[in-house]
């Protein structure tokens, strides 16, 4: 069996980072200029990987699926973004911040890269400020921060509640500086169908234009994967449509590990679900849990008006569970906690599947004026979406899919199982552990792409100057691009009398049942069952255009459902194996008499690296065993 | 609900595409616009029928991806507000609904209702940023701004870059998108060092790609989701005059 090796550089915690810098290769300016990256993804991650090396002197070919680099999902991050910055002197630290997000992830992740996203944390707000970000700031002129969930300090810094959008532009704008220079090829409206391997490289990816249908060839001496979170696998989510795990699945079929898949966090305040025809849940921040307290009627079947409800006759039932962090537990908890209430039959709106945010005391406490200027565009997309005032009546929330932990298998460089291909961002699996702490991704999306990989990437690319220009007429080219193509004729051949969506829903609704919140073993094997079968009526009766030389978005949909289909199975199995409950992984067998997740330290601390092996239902599981050494794994407690 | 829609079909660039008619009924009013979208298409595609192309992804008003005419008005009849948060709510039972691609030169149609503004991207590309390569930047706290100025700026940064504003316009102009980047990085204090250069490159270039000039009907204010204000394209103005000025 293949021993997966992190290559974590040696030497105590707080310089391990600067060891991997002193030591690593580097290429000379000239030779960049013969080295060509391709970059699969323009959300923060792409984005900033390929400004950066483009700002090198590297030739990059950019990719991405929407009409414009701008419009990735980061895009629609809306709380903020951490750093230990400790600008509000309020016992902040590189170290705090790496304990916070180690426990939040329930230590299922690596110290060293944890302790590397805290330490560069620093760089990123300095990055931001110097593009233009405009976070918000005090009145002296100075920064501002706010609290997100899992942690005592604010350590979160924001632009309304807007900072995807705004750190997304800084980067996007960084990247259209070197298109102008021509140093990034930027390819819009392009979708990557394969990777393509030689001789055990990454050397290329076969992608398709959108517009003509066209499938091209491109190659390169290295190939970085930053293409998002798969959590739209459920259907519902928070997700935007075109959010899909075909890049890092297509890249797992040509042999890159996938790593804990089944971890996937469910966040606690999104709109809820209130019918069949509905395509998206959309996120209420987290930070609104900073002055929102979160709370169901004490009596079951209470039809009353939230505002005609006593306190006295209201649970806030994290309060009560939680007293230490009330309202601000991390997610994992506090949308479990929902659920536990919906499930029990105390959950309200029309369709009794949600819980109250309410606003009232903090509106009475700071004025309706202080509670605008912080969360003004959140109640206005609340207004739009629900018809409904907060400011006035508390928000209806309830929980949803969100963010993928899991992804890619990388190293400490970021690197995959297969050499020359990188995986940044929601794609890789790395520093989240089980359970992502909010605030924690749009920093590392920003700092594996500004300040890790360009180190990376080049120690790795230093060894390929003398490689020459990649053809792409090679046969490993071809056969890849002949295989995309009979993969998408077999696909509009099929002309049956199901949509792609018909399957993506019920697909959702499987992993919504038995792969979502809270698992168990008979629902699992059920949900491998069904998922099995589901496919094979997705192959038998799935109906799409047969247009292929013009716009086809179905085909686009199916490409990718056809991949969830498999991506589900893999979630199923890597949770049915992980006989423990740790974060967003909550297996039913294992929690403790009041309810919380039992921890099982002696035979799960590792990481699932899934190889695949010719068939979705053949995986075969490789362990990346988690040390350590500068923190003892504890008992993760909110109380 | 019931509706009638009459929807513009065009199978790609060249083609001259017409309106359809489609009968749609059963309708929640608490879908979004899209959804009822998607109810149609779901329709078609069983039929045998092309499903109708348009443009979204975010679906929560953030992307800029999402945008149609509808009845006339670009994102429709609520103000500020993408095609993607407007709601069935809006309309009434048996209404007859024209839906048409975003109208502009500049943003040739795809196919039906599906549009290209990568003119935008260009505009960007010609200098809407500060030149900063990564790892340059000094302490964040180096340079104190005052919570009005970032405000300020965040309000023209908020932009989503949908192209409504462009599509409003009789004169199919891109002065508000233009304006608001000029604006958002002009009145931070590391934007100001290229301010001559950014706005003569940007302004060129939107007059390159073809986009018509602004004569301040200010309709542009009135449809942006973002509530972008027609004072950047004051500001655009000055800071054009200015950088030609100090030429001399
Ligand atoms: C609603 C919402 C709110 C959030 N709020 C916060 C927050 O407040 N703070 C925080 O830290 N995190 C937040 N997150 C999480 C965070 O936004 C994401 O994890 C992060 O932005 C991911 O960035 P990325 O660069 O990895 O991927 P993305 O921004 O998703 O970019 C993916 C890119 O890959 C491209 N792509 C994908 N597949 C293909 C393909 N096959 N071919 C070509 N291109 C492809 C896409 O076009 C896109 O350009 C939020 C997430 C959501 C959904
Ligand atoms: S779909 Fe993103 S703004 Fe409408």
């Amino acid at each position: 069996m293949m021993k997966l090796n992190a290559n974590i550089p040696d030497g105590p915690l707080e310089q391990k980072w600067e060891n991997y810098k002193k030591k690593a290769k580097l290429v000379n300016p000239a030779n960049r200029k013969k080295l060509d990256i391709i970059v699969v993804g323009t959300g923060l991650a792409g984005s900033s990987i390929a400004a950066s090396l483009g700002e090198m002197g590297y030739n990059i070919k950019s990719f991405c699926f929407q009409d414009s680099a701008r419009r990735a999902h980061s895009v629609a991050a809306q709380g903020g973004v951490n750093a230990a910055k400790n600008y509000k002197n309020d016992g902040d630290s590189v170290y705090r911040m790496f304990v916070d997000t180690l426990k939040g992830g329930d230590f299922r992740a690596r110290e060293a890269n944890v302790y590397r996203m805290a330490e560069c944390s620093l760089n990123l707000i300095d990055q931001a400020v110097a593009q233009g970000v405009p976070f918000g700031r005090e009145y002296g002129g100075y920064l501002n921060n706010r609290s997100f969930g899992g942690v005592q300090v604010s350590r979160t810094f924001y632009s309304r509640g807007q900072t995807g959008q705004q750190l997304l532009l800084g980067a996007y704008q960084a990247l259209m500086r070197q298109v102008e220079k021509k140093s990034v090829k930027l390819f819009t409206r392009h979708e990557m169908l394969d990777l393509v391997v030689i001789d055990g490289k990454a050397r290329g990816i076969i992608a398709r234009n959108l517009d003509t249908g066209q499938l091209e060839r491109h190659a390169a001496h290295a190939v970085i994967l930053a293409t998002g979170g798969y959590g739209k696998i459920y259907y519902l989510s928070t997700l935007a449509m075109g959010c899909n795990g075909s890049a890092i699945w297509r890249a797992h079929k040509k042999g890159a590990f996938m790593a804990s898949p089944s971890w996937i966090q469910v966040h606690p305040t999104s709109l809820p679900q209130s019918g069949d025809y509905q395509s998206k849940l959309t996120l209420m921040s987290e930070s609104l849990r900073n002055d929102g307290r979160i709370w169901v009627p004490k009596n079951k079947d209470d039809n009353r008006e939230a505002n005609q409800i006593p306190d006295g006759e209201r649970d806030y039932y994290l309060e009560r569970r939680y007293p230490a962090f009330g309202n601000l537990a991390p997610r994992d908890i506090s949308s479990r906690a929902a659920k536990e209430r919906i499930d029990a039959g105390y959950g309200i709106g029309p369709l009794k599947n949600a819980v109250y945010l309410d606003f009232s005391k903090a509106i009475k406490e700071q004025g309706k004026e202080k509670i605008k200027e912080k969360y003004g565009n959140l109640f206005d997309m609340y207004l739009k979406i629900t018809g409904y005032n907060a400011y006035e009546v508390p928000m209806m929330i309830s929980p949803s899919a969100h963010f993928s932990m899991g992804g890619l298998w990388v190293d400490y460089g970021l690197m995959t199982t297969i050499p020359g291909l990188f995986a940044l961002g929601e794609a890789n699996f790395a520093d989240h552990g089980a359970n992502r702490l909010g605030a924690n991704s749009l920093l590392q999306a920003s700092v594996d792409g500004y300040f890790i990989a360009p180190y990376t990437i080049a120690n790795y690319l230093a060894d390929e100057i003398h490689t020459g220009k990649i053809d792409s007429e090679q046969e490993a080219f071809k056969i890849a691009e002949n295989e995309v193509n009979t993969k998408l004729n077999q696909l509009t051949d099929i002309d049956g009398n199901k949509t792609v969506d018909y399957f993506h829903k019920t697909l959702g609704k499987i992993l919504y049942d038995y792969c979502g919140l809270s698992r168990n073993r008979e629902g699992l094997e059920k949900a491998i069952n069904d998922i099995r079968a589901l496919r094979a009526d997705f192959y038998k009766n799935v109906k799409i255009p047969k247009d292929m030389a013009t716009v086809n978005i179905e085909l686009e949909k199916a490409g990718r459902v056809a991949d969830y289909l498999e991506i589900g199975e893999l979630m199923c199995y890597d949770a049915l194996t992980r006989n423990e409950s740790c974060g967003a992984h909550f297996r039913e067998e294992y929690q403790t008499a009041d309810g919380e997740a039992l921890r099982n330290d002696a035979e799960y601390q590792f990481i699932s690296a899934w190889q695949w092996n010719g068939s979705p239902d053949s995986p075969i599981l490789h362990k990346e065993e988690l040390h350590f050494e500068f923190i003892k794994p504890i008992v993760r407690s909110y109380k | 609900m019931k509706l009638t829609l009459k929807i513009w079909r065009q199978k790609n660039q060249t083609d001259t595409g017409s309106l359809q008619e489609y009968k749609l009924d059963q309708l929640n009013p608490h879908m979004s616009f899209l959804e009822m979208l998607d109810t149609l298409n779901e329709q078609l595609i069983i039929k045998g029928d092309d499903p109708v192309a348009f443009d979204h992804d975010c679906r929560e008003g953030i992307c800029g991806q999402c945008g149609v005419m509808i009845n006339g008005m670009a994102h429709g009849p609520l103000p500020h507000t993408t095609t993607c948060q407007l709601h069935m709510r809006s309309f009434n039972d048996g209404d007859t609904i024209y839906i048409e691609p975003f109208r502009s030169e500049i943003f040739p149609i795809r196919k039906d209702l599906s549009i290209d503004r990568s003119a935008f991207d260009r505009i960007i590309a010609s200098g809407g940023y500060i030149s900063t390569n990564t790892g340059q930047a000094p302490d964040a706290l180096a340079i104190p701004i005052a919570h009005e100025v970032v405000e300020a700026a965040f309000d023209s940064a908020a932009c989503i870059g949908c192209g409504a504003c462009v599509a409003t316009c009789k004169n199919g102009s891109a002065a508000l998108f233009t304006s608001a980047k000029i604006s958002h990085l002009v009145l931070l204090p590391q934007g100001k060092e290229e301010r001559a250069a950014r706005i003569k490159n940007m302004v060129q270039t939107m007059d390159k790609e073809g986009f018509g000039h602004c004569t301040n009907t200010e309709a542009c204010q009135v449809e942006c989701p973002q509530n972008i204000s027609v004072l950047n394209i004051a500001r655009m103005n000055y800071e054009f005059i200015r950088a030609k000025a100090l030429e001399k």
